[in-house]
């Protein structure tokens, strides 16, 4: 079973959730816990791991041998992404815009072009709380994250519960982290904005057949759109989690509500079994 | 001398198109000859400005008047020897006429982070 929690806007309260259900689970499931957000993790601050291992990702950036380049252009009609380029005499290599695929080195006919790795970022890996839990860092100034997030995903025990915590948005990162899930757990709050990145968040679930639960964050503010939306489309409202001075003091102090809070546990717990349950009911899921 | 000024559409009279890469239209315009060429721009979802640098050198331009180049753009007209006039406005022969008249800035570096920013 493969949870990724995720939200078209930031600052929803994905990391709450991921968090809180990771532990509400622990003690019943075997859990693994995933920090896709690897511009910016924080599940750590509430899970309080301990890193035992860290290993480099990387990417193959393609060099040129001006000896052997005839100018061709064959390796800049091959790039999807322009990351090389022939003006003139001359090959410019982008090496933010490069996937490492390795295709320009595959159709140069003259084998002018090697390829040097380039460090994106470390995973780490280690235990929270007693179950596994690994998150990757993106270097700063990369602009490409998918290969730490593709890199995290190949971790995942096909026999454990994994709880994946998506970036924000519903670019390319975002999709890498909802891709092969079960289930997409998609927070939002209650107001036009969370509701316009919300419907954009469901697209991107939908398009990568994902089948999505909604969880509204500070309900009480803003207005009933967001109900409205859900139930047009049919989509479940598994959790709403109230806007309370309280449960932001504990967020503010790294302090998971559910062990602040023993009825949160049962919340999370019972979210869990909702949405499970639907699961069954439509079929995805044994 | 062959100038190459990216525009909302394809005629001298329609509006400068302040980004580069995503342009709609590249217009190149020979001012001793009169003689203008309107290239329609199709960038793909990634590298939009390094094609559009590439369209420039292959199209023969000396010179690309726009709004604002970005790094991978500028890096690209650059090594194809194309000068860059940046901050124009207005219609496509109001930038014509700044260039001659030399009221437009030779840009040095790039005038944007990229993506338009």
């Amino acid at each position: 079973m493969r949870i990724t929690v995720a939200s078209g806007k930031g600052g929803t309260g994905k990391t709450t959730v991921a968090t809180n259900l990771a532990l509400a689970l622990s003690a019943d499931h075997p859990v693994q816990f995933f920090d896709c957000d690897v511009e910016e993790p924080n599940a750590h601050i509430f899970l309080k791991p301990r890193i035992e291992r860290t290993r480099s990702v990387e990417k193959l950036l393609p060099r040129v041998d001006d000896e052997k380049c005839t100018y061709c252009g064959e390796c800049a009609k091959a790039c999807e992404f322009n990351a090389i380029a022939v003006i003139g005499k001359r090959v410019i290599v982008y090496d933010d815009l490069c996937h490492g695929c390795g295709l320009c080195k595959m159709v140069c006919p003259t084998g002018a072009i090697t390829e040097v790795p380039h460090e994106l970022g470390v995973i780490e890996e280690g235990t929270a709380r007693g179950f596994p839990f690994s998150r990757g860092l993106l270097n700063v100034g990369e602009a490409m994250a998918t290969p730490l997030i593709h890199e995290l995903k190949a971790g995942i025990d096909p026999e454990a519960l994994a709880i994946l915590d998506a970036p924000p948005g519903t670019g390319c990162p975002t999709i890498a982290a909802i891709q092969g899930a079960d289930l997409a757990l998609l927070v939002t709050e209650p107001t036009p904005f969370g509701l316009h990145d919300l419907k954009a968040a469901v697209g991107v679930a939908r398009s990568v057949g994902v089948p999505i639960g909604v969880i509204i964050n500070r309900d009480g503010i803003g207005d009933d759109q967001v109900e409205r939306f859900c139930a047009t489309e049919g989509i479940p409202i598994l959790l709403k989690i109230p806007f309370e001075r309280e449960i932001a003091r504990l967020y503010s102090q790294g302090i998971p509500l559910v062990d602040a809070t023993p009825e949160w546990k049962e919340r999370f717990q019972a979210l869990y079994e909702t949405a499970t349950a639907e699961l069954v009911q439509k079929g995805g899921v044994e | 001398m062959k100038l190459c000024i990216t525009a909302k559409g394809p005629t001298l009279n329609d509006e400068v198109d302040p980004s580069f890469g995503r342009a709609t239209y590249f217009l190149f315009y020979d001012p001793e000859t009169k003689e203008l060429k309107a290239v329609p721009n199709d960038p793909g979802a990634h590298g939009a400005g390094v094609q559009a640098a590439r369209i420039v050198a292959e199209n023969g331009a000396d010179a690309v008047i726009t709004g604002s180049v970005g790094p991978n753009a500028h890096q690209g007209l650059t090594a194809a020897g194309v000068k860059i006039y940046t901050g124009a406005q207005g219609t496509v022969a109001d930038a014509i006429a700044a260039y001659a008249a030399g009221t437009l800035s030779a840009a040095d570096g790039p005038s944007g982070k990229g993506h338009g920013r």
